[in-house]
């Protein structure tokens, strides 16, 4: 029995009635729309290994040749803290300069994404760094200027800000500010270690990861999803995965094989409530490639991370609702540089576009998609671009079911796009 | 008790049992009942006391300053051996003054409008030379912008130099930094950036990396890092983060402060209050010293102590603070008699420079006249005209310069964009002039 259970207990004497009482995450008695997301049965996660195996979004990807000779790929039910691990311990196998560090890393993490790390690849490669994020993404940059891969942890996206300045004046700015002192060689008689960079005075090696996103009670320091931010910054990659599958192979293709550095924000509210098979052998997803997760002709409705899948129970309900209606289903995975080309090739055959995201409508990720849309759309476009997103203010710890775009707002927004 | 600036504070505090076994990272530490000392896991070795006594910070306690040379250029410790050679001396001096040379002629060159911008490191010379003149080739660097003579002792040519004062195209950078913001990879000096401080943590975080690599492969010799700053740029969250990280993960780094007196009219005095930097070093459980930076046989013997230091026993972080005097005007863009008297600055340069004092020097040993002086000046300084003139008449990078290196690969996003300033080229030829540029307006196609 879990130790909760007699405080409960207790409180449930003092507190009103049944009928006036519910705890945080339930939903009004009579909703229809605003119901919570079963992830045992949402179809945007694979259920089963034959379904992992046959996604056209994973079984290409995946590397056969680090399998044993005649066995087959093979799949774990994991959720997505698990399959950040697996990413980690994977990466951290495979090179050795690879590292893992930032606050409470050491010990597993306080959302135990690096569990067992330390005892596996050793304390001088996963380790915990004094608690200062300007100091964590600065200490980062220097090991990527010299040619390592230094996977950075910010404990939560909402404690990125001390480290803006190392991100956008720095981070992104190396490669371009080296010029050719950039281009790694190794020539000169340079050497070059086994799994480190080649001279070359770029940090693309770097990867900052950060837990994101609402998670029902994070209030104002808990919640934040800040990648507009970071999307306005030429020379950064902001990567935001929606799934433990999806995660694991942006992840290694994160830390192993892109040469920019990448911000890596990690839904938190998925990380033990999104359960899927993974594939165990390793995978390396494209960055900077949207993905279709279903299709459709009549509107398309873009979006990342957690709100994928209240776009998904709002486009079941819709179509559901208007029969005949097929709604066309975009990840972007990767915010910036962003798959102009997926999306507009969508938008021009829909003639409707709708953007959903969690974070404050304003300068948001879906007012730079907006007006893509209207530029290289314009003629095609049938009804003004629709945006979904948080509204202009602050995460209030009480009201954060009315800030977060629901699967009412959502059905609503795509129901008055296709009547326009 | 360790106190700021006192010579207890040179004694390294005791370090925690630090002893890791595979899923467990710490042992446990106890107050052991009937102990004189506390015991807590924030303090492992604290001595109690009855005696209700704050620690002050004291001036008479301030941390003593190393001198190799008295002002007249004659050692100080009677019967020292000083250990340098005669073309060294005279490596270190011509570095010195070529530094000194270039600065009069291109803050001239500004001021004529001939270049954007430039910051001379006037009574400095002798930190960066000297420093450098200690490090390994393949250590590797981390600057403020005031360091030019550390480029010069490194191998940067004047040709390299003014390349990259005039952004044209033989400039690595490729044109897009300021004037000064000097890099190369070849000389293992990363990049210049404006931002100060920000290259304190890095530096750590690539003497973390250098470690590493020599762990990992022994056979690869053991490399330090050596991060500079000035004492304004220490006042800046990224020093406190930097030192810290870097005395947690035992970083071999040393991390330079020339502490100059002033960040542009800020003078020391309203930048801290405490006994310098150097006291601080202390407090992060990091080896420090202050050294007179107009002495370079000073500023050479502890960075070269300090070196071996940093690379004992797999590292450690080491702080030296080198004091100075800013002779010169911050930049091009400031009148430094706005804030400060020209007749103290006369004063300095007068009567103490390290240009001058290691001169003294070479003359007490007869390695050095007034003739080669002349005719040293007079050369340097034609050279430096010759590589001005190269420069300045060389074409820009090309256009494309600009899009490029934001990523490895430019975006569809940067060739779309590439492709409009195009088109408003040619459709405005004359609002625009690109002939400057290599290539012209073909410089723009990828």
């Amino acid at each position: 029995m879990p130790p909760t259970a007699r405080p409960l207990a207790i409180l449930r004497k003092r507190a009103r009635p049944p009928s006036q009482c519910r705890p945080y995450s339930s939903h009004p008695p009579q909703a229809r729309l605003n119901l919570p997301i079963d992830f045992s049965t949402t179809p945007l996660l694979h259920h089963t290994s034959q379904s992992a195996l046959s996604s056209p979004s994973l079984s290409p990807h995946i590397d056969t040749s680090t399998l044993p000779p005649s066995s087959k790929p093979s799949t774990t039910r994991l959720p997505l803290h698990s399959a950040i691990n697996a990413a980690l311990a994977h990466a951290l196998g495979a090179s050795p300069s690879v590292l893992l560090f930032g606050e409470d890393v050491a010990f597993g993490g306080v959302f135990r994404c690096s569990v067992n790390l330390l005892d596996t690849f050793g304390p001088e490669r996963v380790f915990n760094t004094p608690l200062t994020e300007q100091g964590i993404v600065g200490f980062a940059i220097g090991v990527a200027m010299e040619g390592g891969k230094p996977v950075a942890e910010v404990q939560f996206a909402d404690y990125v800000y001390p480290a803006f300045d190392q991100l956008v004046n720095e981070a992104a700015k190396v490669r371009y500010r080296a010029g050719r002192n950039g281009e790694g060689s190794q020539e000169e008689g340079r050497q070059v270690l086994e799994g480190w960079g080649d001279g070359g005075q770029s940090c693309g090696g770097l990867v900052v990861r950060m837990p994101s996103g609402g998670v029902g009670h994070g209030a104002l320091y808990h919640s934040q999803s800040p990648e507009s931010l970071f999307t306005h910054i030429p020379g950064l990659r902001v990567v935001l995965p929606r799934s433990p599958s999806q995660a694991k192979g942006l992840l290694l293709s994160s830390i192993l094989t892109c040469p920019d550095p990448v911000l890596f924000l990690e839904p938190k509210t998925l990380y033990r409530a999104a359960v899927e098979h993974v594939p165990d052998a390793p995978y390396f997803l494209p960055l900077s490639t949207a993905e279709v997760l279903r299709p459709g002709n009549d509107i398309t409705i873009i979006s990342y991370g957690t709100p994928l899948y209240t776009c998904t129970a709002a486009i079941e309900a819709i179509e559901k609702d208007m029969k005949g209606v097929r709604c066309e289903l975009i990840d972007l995975r990767t915010v910036y540089p962003w798959d102009r080309e997926t999306v507009m090739e969508s938008v021009k055959k829909t003639g409707k576009a709708v953007v959903v995201h969690e974070s404050m409508v304003n300068a948001g990720v879906g007012a730079e998609v907006a007006a893509s849309i209207q530029e290289q759309a314009f003629l095609r476009l049938e009804a003004p671009v629709k945006r979904i997103a948080g509204w202009s203010t602050h995460m209030g710890l009480a009201f954060e079911r009315f800030n977060i775009p629901d699967v009412a707002r959502i059905y609503d927004g795509i129901k008055q796009t296709l009547e326009y | 008790m360790i106190r700021a600036g006192s010579r207890k504070a040179f004694v390294r505090p005791p370090t925690l049992p630090h002893r890791w076994v595979a899923g467990k990272r710490w042992e446990s530490i106890s107050q052991r009942p009937g102990s004189d000392r506390l015991r807590f896991p924030g303090a492992v070795n604290s001595p109690f006391t009855n005696i209700l006594a704050f620690v002050r910070p004291n001036e008479k306690d301030a941390m003593p300053t190393f001198r190799v040379l008295d002002q007249e250029g004659m050692v100080m410790q009677k019967n020292k051996e000083v250990d340098v050679a005669q073309d060294e001396a005279i490596r270190w001096y011509k570095d010195m003054l070529t530094v000194s040379i270039m600065d009069i002629i291109m803050f001239d060159a500004q001021r004529q409008g001939r270049l954007s911008f430039y910051m001379v490191s006037a009574g400095e010379e002798g930190i960066a030379v000297g420093s450098a003149s200690a490090l390994d080739p393949a250590d590797v660097i981390f600057a403020q912008y005031r360091e030019t003579g550390i480029y010069k002792y490194r191998g940067f040519t004047l040709d390299d130099f003014m390349s990259q004062l005039f952004s044209n195209r033989n400039d690595p950078g490729r044109g897009r930094n300021m004037p000064v913001h000097y890099g190369s990879r070849q000389l293992n000096m990363h990049t210049i950036s404006s931002p100060l401080a920000t290259q304190i943590p890095q530096a750590a975080g690539a003497a973390y990396a250098l470690k590493l690599q020599h762990m990992q492969n022994p056979q690869s010799p053991p490399r330090c890092v050596a991060c500079y700053f000035g004492e304004g740029a220490a006042s800046e969250g990224d020093f406190h983060a930097a030192l810290n990280i870097a005395a947690t993960r035992s970083c071999p780094i040393l991390f330079l402060c020339r502490n100059n007196g002033f960040a542009i009219s800020t003078p020391s005095l309203e930048q801290y209050k405490g006994d310098g930097i150097a006291s601080r070093g202390v407090g992060y459980g990091i080896d420090t010293i202050r050294v007179d930076g107009n002495d370079i046989l000073a500023v050479r013997e502890a960075t070269q102590r300090a070196r071996e230091l940093c690379l004992e026993d797999g590292g450690r972080p080491v702080l030296i603070e080198a004091m100075s005097y800013r002779v010169s005007h911050h930049s091009t863009s400031d009148d430094s008699f706005a804030y400060r008297a020209k007749v103290e600055v006369e004063d300095w340069k007068r009567r103490d420079n390290p240009i001058t004092r290691l001169r003294k020097f070479m003359e007490s040993k007869g390695w050095w006249n007034e003739q080669q002086e002349r005719e040293t000046r007079s050369a340097l300084r034609k050279e430096v005209l010759a590589a001005f003139n190269r420069a300045e008449a060389e074409k820009k990078p090309p256009l494309r310069a600009m899009f490029e290196d934001v990523y490895s690969e430019l975006t569809e996003e940067s060739q779309e964009q590439m492709k409009q300033l195009g088109d408003i080229i040619d459709r405005y030829p004359r609002e625009y002039d690109v002939e400057e540029f290599e290539d012209g307006r073909k410089g723009l196609n990828p």
